[in-house]
């Protein structure tokens, strides 16, 4: 299964085989090969653990939304559509990314000096119809992630002993941070590589073409 | 019974960004040598890991944590007919700064003055944020490009690419640039929501 699953930046960037920007991602096969690594461990892992892929998906899903990243929030959702009773799960977490849509880094920071950069914004809660169709575990994540993605310097102990208390163990929140913190650095990388496949090829590529 | 997060207690809790070599404490306890297996060690990558409260909390999920290693070091050491060491750290110094990883700034700040030996323009960053001119129109457009990736949603598209191109980036290095900030958004998410800056060591 693995040797077929596509390369998932790749695909999510639109960057076909031969293009400028697969020759310059080539020149890092390092990064490109690890980079999907990092996707399977995270949605094709070897362990479950505390973690089932659903609630991976759930997690991607919702956190690509929030970004508004419409290709990576497909993908996760069609993840989540394909296993059984998937449909409802997925429209569940449709409808609290659009309840979570703001723009961000925002947060307060821990003291003075830096409290001239507070900046304030959306505190994240899962709707009373989402908590139910979603359960206590998941709605407890789907919170956490929206402090991750929108304000990472409010994160604390008491954010973790939430999930903790919710039934997330030590090591699942660890599966979870890394969920979400990769979701952060994929979707900027599409996002970046996207905009320079559209801007053309520039100095490099059409050196080495010509 | 549910698990207990670990609120640490510190003296002088770091509450500015720095260049200085602060620490790192974690919230949620670590695992310890004696509980690695093989796949533990394998996920560690390099074994002085092992002396890392960071990587030893990260290590719970051994996985995730070799292939986010192996990205990490290829995205930062591989410098082969790409940006300068120094351009990739300010890019990770700036999107730190923009999310609000003190201690993840204070270590690629240093590095950012150690290749570039520009301190004190590393240090404006720090202290005045990403908007301040640092003296050279290829840093600052760095700065913008990695600023504007960090942004969420996005704010990074075609016009990015162009500044960086008038810097005389080509498309390798511009790469480096959106990888480099790219990989600080998910260390700064880890390094903020798993554990707290701790203070420099006293002189």
């Amino acid at each position: 299964m693995t040797a077929s699953t596509p390369d998932v930046i790749d695909l999510l960037a639109g960057i076909g085989a031969g293009s400028f920007v697969d020759r310059i991602r080539a020149e890092r096969p390092e990064t490109r090969l690890n980079a999907q690594k990092s996707y399977l461990a995270l949605f094709e892992p070897i362990q479950e653990g505390g973690i089932l892929r659903m609630e991976r998906l759930a997690v991607a899903a919702f956190v690509a939304g929030l970004h508004d990243a419409s290709a990576a929030a497909e993908f996760y959702s069609a993840g989540i559509i394909e296993t059984m009773g998937g449909a409802s799960l997925a429209a569940a977490v449709r409808a609290e990314v659009e309840k979570g849509r703001t723009h961000g880094p925002y947060g307060k920071y821990p003291a003075a000096p830096l409290s001239v950069g507070d900046k304030s914004g959306l505190v994240f809660e899962v709707s009373d119809f989402g908590r139910v169709a979603l359960g206590g575990k998941l709605s407890a994540a789907l919170e956490h992630s929206h402090l991750l993605v929108f304000r990472p310097r409010e994160a604390s102990p008491a954010a973790l002993q939430k999930l903790l208390d919710a039934g997330w163990s030590t090591t699942a929140i660890v599966t979870l941070s890394q969920i979400v913190s990769f979701l952060a650095f994929q979707i900027r990388v599409v996002t970046g590589l996207a905009a320079l496949s559209k801007a053309g090829a520039g100095t490099l590529a059409s050196a080495a073409a010509e | 019974m549910s698990e207990i997060a670990i609120h640490p207690k510190l003296e002088r809790r770091p509450s500015a960004f720095t260049q200085a070599e602060i620490g790192w404490a974690p919230w949620l306890a670590p695992l310890v040598e004696e509980d690695l297996t093989g796949r533990h060690w394998a996920g560690l990558v390099d074994p002085s890991r092992a002396k890392s409260a960071y990587f030893m909390l990260l290590v719970r999920d051994p996985e995730i944590l070799e292939a986010r290693t192996k990205t990490d070091k290829d995205i930062f050491h591989n410098t082969a007919a790409g940006l300068p060491r120094a351009d990739r750290e300010l890019s990770a110094t700036a999107a730190s700064r923009v999310n609000g990883c003190i201690f993840c700034a204070s270590v690629h700040s240093r590095f950012a003055s150690h290749y570039s030996k520009r301190t004190s323009d590393v240090q404006r960053l720090l202290d005045e944020g990403t908007d301040t001119d640092l003296g050279s129109r290829r840093w600052n457009a760095i700065v913008e490009a990695s600023v504007a990736l960090t942004a969420t949603p996005s704010a990074f598209n075609e016009g990015e690419i162009a500044r960086l191109r008038s810097e005389g980036l080509n498309d390798l290095e511009i790469s480096d640039v959106i990888h480099g900030a790219a990989f600080f958004n998910w260390a700064n998410r880890l390094m903020l929501s798993l554990g707290e800056p701790t203070p420099a060591a006293e002189a």
